[in-house]
């Protein structure tokens, strides 16, 4: 039954996406590993995490499209549990150091031997072990996303409300992982990792192997979006976003179709974090800053919202940019950050997926298409 | 107090209202209102604005809880103490006085998302149509006169097809009691004749409570009418019978 809904999700258009990510997966680490420096198709060393890491943005950008652009509830605190499966993977990372710390304590890491605590606190036990790390890493952000959901949706807190405490929850994050009694490093975070599964992160056979990682797992998270996307259930979610009250008198429950949506979501967001953090090396309170949200939002306005594609394209396309501006024009960035998103707004409301199947194909009838999904902030009067 | 009510829940009509009230901010809308609708019957209400039409619906629905009152469906289920979704499973089905259809999804995928059946996250995402299921929706399709434009976006619909439209989810639905607000709001006279021949058909195997205000239309319908004024019955009976009473002709009808 599960992998007949699985094989729903790969119709055409996602055959196509999964493809080529598979070979991306597959020949930027070979071009990288085994072309001889200076060749002119070799990626070279410093773009294979990079590309990684835009990767993981995508991931996220998918993650949050799932919830804003199907099910209508715009989050302003995605950031959050990307930056939990981030910890996660990153407490993980700590306890593989062992005794190579500067202080040299087998059993603590660094942060702790310097708070001069003497125990590893209960909630860093089992971190030393990868499958558990990782069972966290979803667990942690999936739990966060219910619990919140669950009060959150039940009390039917919609639009601009909900938004506002989406960024309230990532900024409480924000501040209490400051703190050095949480025991996460406060402010400096977690960093210096050394290995992974026994490979040092610094190796470019590491680096190549969690480029293909993160190319395989937003390959994965697509499918699974897309099997939800193109169920009765993806129907009933669009339904939601358009008419939640009336899906009511139909004899659903919108609450449950919302927390579902947000939890999966949550959950291939802590994926994207934990992906991220061993291909930048360090993972910091400042992930969870309401302006790490906020740019998600506005990757998947660019990209389109309401298609699985859109976010994706948006994630890498923005992200490209930043990379070029925060190096050629570091003052302007936010200001062309900004701009893009006003230009988009106005003139692009579907961003560019929107932008470009909108418009008329030779051969092709032209698509009728509404702009249903567009006030989704906007509280509906018949609550 | 009162009443001409079985005083056995076994013994009570389809739809049981008694001693209904309820206030928004002091303003009393609905007051002490009692309704019986039979099993089977079709009943059309009619009535000044503010009367409590909606409201009444909205009790019924369990969007809004009464302050006094007992509101019973089917003899026994006590619709004060559910909420909608769970009113709307027990058979109780409700067209919206502005139509209110899923815009971006197609006529043949709003009257999916209506269609009886399991209404779990879980049974969504697993749901395989069935061969029973798209002759149904064939047939209702049929019924409401839109085959030809099942692919269409509902938002592209005309207004008196996106009323169609609902009355099509509401029989996808397959309630026992359906509450139809307003049907031929903003209707051409032909799609109110249309409109009239869809509801006497269906009102041969379901119950049906129509409010409107349009007196050709309900004339049309020929059954029983109640007419509510200030949140309570004023006059029932034949639609002779209640547009020749003195009382209906003051407050609603005018001389």
């Amino acid at each position: 039954m599960i992998s007949q809904a699985l094989l729903r999700g790969l119709n055409g258009k996602a055959m196509w996406v999964v493809a080529l990510l598979v070979a991306a997966a597959i020949l930027v680490p070979a071009s990288n590993l085994l072309l001889p420096a200076g060749h002119p198709l070799r990626v070279p060393n410093y773009l294979v995490p990079l590309m990684g890491k835009y990767l993981c943005y995508a991931m996220l950008a998918l993650a949050l499209d799932l919830v804003w652009g199907y099910c209508g509830i715009l989050s302003l605190g995605h950031g959050a549990f990307f930056a939990l499966g981030g910890y996660a993977m990153g407490m993980y990372l700590m306890r593989q150091i062992g005794d190579r710390g500067v202080y040299g304590n087998p059993d603590l890491p660094d942060f702790m031997v310097f708070l001069n605590w003497d125990a590893l606190p209960w909630y860093w036990q089992g971190f030393d072990m990868f499958w558990f790390a990782m069972l966290m890493v979803m667990v942690v952000p999936g739990l966060l996303a219910f619990v919140f959901g669950w009060f959150a949706f039940r009390s039917r807190v919609t639009g601009v409300y909900l938004s506002i405490i989406t960024q309230a929850m990532t900024y409480a994050l924000l501040l209490a992982f400051f703190r050095n009694d949480m025991g996460f490093g406060g402010n400096n975070g977690l960093t210096d990792f050394k290995d992974i599964l026994g490979a040092s992160v610094q190796a470019g056979g590491t680096r190549a192997a969690l480029f293909a990682a993160s190319a395989l797992m937003l390959a994965a998270a697509f499918v699974v979006c897309s099997a939800i996307v193109n169920s009765k259930l993806g129907k009933l979610m669009i339904a939601v976003r358009d008419a939640e009250s009336r899906t009511r008198f139909l004899g659903f429950r919108p609450e449950y179709v919302k927390l579902f949506a947000f939890v999966v979501s949550a959950v291939i967001a802590g994926i994207a974090g934990a992906l991220y953090v061993p291909q930048v090396g360090i993972i910091n309170p400042g992930e969870f800053a309401p302006a790490n949200s906020i740019e998600v939002v506005i990757w998947a306005a660019v990209g389109g919202r309401g298609s699985l594609i859109g976010p994706i394209i948006g994630a890498i396309l923005v992200n490209v940019m930043k990379s070029y501006f925060t190096v050629a024009y570091p003052n302007l960035w936010l200001f062309a950050l900004g701009g893009m998103f006003v230009f988009v707004t106005l003139f692009m409301p579907k961003g560019i997926v929107g932008f470009l199947s909108g418009r008329r194909w030779p051969g092709r009838p032209a698509r009728t298409t509404t702009d249903a999904g567009l006030d989704t902030a906007k509280p509906s009067p018949a609550e | 107090m009162t009443s001409i009510a079985p005083a056995r829940a076994e013994d009570r009509p389809l739809l049981y209202l008694d001693g209904v009230s309820v206030s928004f901010d002091g303003f009393r809308a609905i007051n002490n209102l009692s309704l019986y609708l039979e099993k089977g019957e079709m009943r059309a209400i009619i009535g000044p604005n503010g009367a409590g039409k909606t409201t009444m619906m909205d009790i019924i629905t369990g969007k809004t809880r009464p302050d006094r009152g007992d509101v019973f469906f089917n003899g026994t289920i006590d619709l004060t103490q559910h909420d909608e979704p769970a009113i709307a499973t027990f058979g109780i089905g409700r067209k919206f006085q502005k139509p209110t259809v899923f815009e971006s999804h197609t006529v043949e995928d709003n009257l999916l998302l209506a269609m009886k059946g399991k209404r779990s996250v879980v049974a969504q995402f697993f749901h395989v149509s069935s061969r029973h299921e798209r002759e149904a929706l064939d047939g209702i399709l049929e019924t409401i006169r839109l085959t030809g434009r099942r692919a269409d976006q509902a938002a592209n619909l005309s207004h008196g097809q996106k009323q169609w439209l609902e009355i099509g989810m509401l029989l996808a639905q397959d309630p026992k009691l359906l509450l139809i607000d307003e049907p031929v709001a903003g209707m051409t006279d032909a799609e109110t004749e249309e409109t009239v021949r869809l509801l006497k058909e269906i009102a041969r195997d379901h119950s049906v409570i129509v409010v409107e205000h349009d007196m050709h239309f309900v004339r049309e319908l020929g059954v029983k009418v109640t007419c509510l004024h200030e949140g309570s019955v004023l006059s029932e009976g034949t639609l002779d019978h209640v547009s020749n009473d003195s009382r209906v002709i003051e407050v609603y009808l005018g001389r």
